[in-house]
């Protein structure tokens, strides 16, 4: 038997990219309210994400889209077990303070959201709490983990149901990070210039061939085999957004996409599950999209 | 089975070769523990289905949401075989969500949250509070070696009872129990595997893979 022997340090790097490290593998949905928590979580998400209203809803409704009201996310964190995260607007760093203090798990620095800085991003390192932000290319993922964030999602295009950003984004980040392994270091300069990115996070990443924080897929996946060709491409777990519960049978396809996430390499199980789901949600095509609306051009 | 012999410096040891060693590969930090074990030597197989139990002489549970665990497990047809191969004495090593997974009682767990089983402790869930409250501290784990064990707890869970048939490995300060063996079991609080800590893996793999082959 024994005694630990040191100080406890809360909000490390480790202990912030830890959390994420658990959730690989998993399954994180948005949910509006207590009620499609509760569904979630019984279907097996590794987490919620709480917010007002899921893309889709912000596309069509458009005006400004803000953090979620505390009561809704006090109602949300108050009805599951599984870690809660929430979004805040880019750049808004006391909507930042606010979620922190009501104890949600992780915030997403999100672009879903109207973007309350056009410049800036908020210095996630001032926060305890870990950050998720989304990024479609590896400059971007490389400046967010600069300023803090202690996982990144591939952004896709939110509220769409179409998964080809997602595709896009993540083969883009896989790619960028395979050309810069087989770089010599006059060659990593030159990458860290273009990338608009610090040196030495390009050289780490030449060297391990992977970012030194989790990578998920977000932005357009609505079916099981979406989110297991995400997990194909190298996603390390999979957002769905409205694609849950803007489908017709959110129970349903829940528990589907989490089984398809964990069997993502067996055509079988993945067949299986895809059966008899009802209505995924309508969806619009992304290049019908006007390019003002498009959600994955925010942040920088 | 003697708990972590006294002056016992695993890293002087190595580890027997062959050794066929399962990872729980459902949902988690399963790669991370893949990585630890191969590095020491072992055989890794990721499992996720039933039959993937029949050929192992261990498993790891990783680190993970111990809640879609169950549901996955029970779902597939893993949960009643490997329930099975832990009362047949199949050494198995839980972190984190892998504790809770081999907890006799469950506290403050899901409707309906189901583990494995085997170790006579109630584990509560996510006992430190939200993510603000994960914490890195040393342990001194002196059966271990001398240098002090560098703990990572992650919305972590406690072994809140101690039955009379386990025995507590490490406490808290404030006298709290994040780790403990029964027999083949271990379980810890906290994920050496993400700290570069290799010392648990090699006890589990010499003391208690390697003995029970």
């Amino acid at each position: 038997m024994t005694e630990s022997n040191s100080a406890e340090q809360f909000g490390s790097s480790r202990v912030k990219r830890g959390l994420a490290e658990m959730l690989k593998g998993g399954v994180i949905m948005d949910v509006v309210t207590a009620a499609q928590a509760r569904i979630a979580e019984d279907a097996g998400a590794v987490a919620v994400m709480a917010l007002e209203r899921v893309p889709a809803d912000i596309r069509s409704q458009g005006g400004v889209a803000r953090m979620s009201d505390p009561d809704l996310i006090d109602s949300i964190i108050a009805e599951v077990n599984i870690p809660v995260m929430a979004k805040a607007r880019i750049g808004h760093f006391v909507e930042a303070q606010i979620l922190e203090v009501l104890g949600v798990d992780y915030i997403d620095e999100s672009e879903v959201l109207s973007p309350a800085d056009y410049k800036n991003h908020i210095d996630k390192w001032n926060f305890t709490i870990p950050f998720v932000c989304g990024a479609t290319n590896l400059g971007e993922a490389l400046r967010r983990i600069n300023e803090g964030a202690a996982m990144i999602r591939s952004k896709g295009e939110a509220g769409t149901g179409d998964v080809s950003e997602a595709t896009k984004h993540i083969r883009t980040i896989n790619g960028e990070i395979k050309r810069l392994t087989s770089m010599s270091r006059d060659e990593l300069y030159v990458a860290a210039k273009e990338l608009q990115a610090p040196y030495e996070l390009v050289a780490e990443i030449a060297s391990t061939g992977k970012l030194p924080v989790v990578l998920f897929t977000a932005g357009g996946v609505a079916t099981p085999a979406d989110a297991a060709m995400m997990m194909q491409l190298g996603a390390d777990g999979v957002f769905v957004g409205s694609g849950i519960f803007k489908s017709g049978n959110p129970e349903q396809r829940a528990a589907a996409i989490v089984k398809a996430v964990t069997f993502y390499d067996d055509a079988k199980v993945i067949a299986e599950v895809s059966r008899g789901l009802g209505e995924a949600m309508v969806g619009i095509n992304v290049s019908d999209i006007p390019a003002p609306h498009l959600l994955s051009t925010r942040g920088w | 089975m003697t708990i972590l012999s006294v002056g016992t410096r695993p890293a002087e040891t190595p580890v027997p070769a062959g050794l066929r060693v399962g990872v729980l590969a459902l949902q988690g930090d399963f790669r991370e523990h893949a990585q630890v074990l191969r590095e020491l030597g072992a055989i890794v197989d990721l499992v996720r289905r039933p039959e993937e139990l029949d050929r192992i002489d261990g498993l790891v549970i990783p680190g993970g949401e111990s809640s879609v665990m169950d549901k996955l497990a029970r779902t597939f047809g893993l949960a009643e075989p490997l329930q099975a191969a832990i009362r047949g004495g199949l050494p198995v090593y839980g972190t984190c969500a892998g504790l809770i997974m081999l907890a006799d009682t469950i506290l403050d767990g899901m409707n309906g949250q189901q583990s494995f089983g085997g170790l006579d402790i109630a584990v509560r869930r996510n006992a430190f509070g939200s993510q603000t409250a994960s914490f890195e501290t040393d342990l001194d784990i002196p059966a271990l070696g001398e240098q002090p064990v560098h703990a990572v707890f992650i919305r972590a869970p406690v072994v809140e009872t101690v039955g009379p048939r386990a025995t507590a490995l490490a406490t808290l300060a404030d006298g709290r129990c994040v780790a403990v063996q029964q027999g083949n079991l271990l379980g810890t609080s906290f994920h050496p595997e993400i700290t570069g800590e290799y010392r648990f893996h090699q006890y589990f793999l010499q003391k208690l893979v390697a003995a029970a082959r």
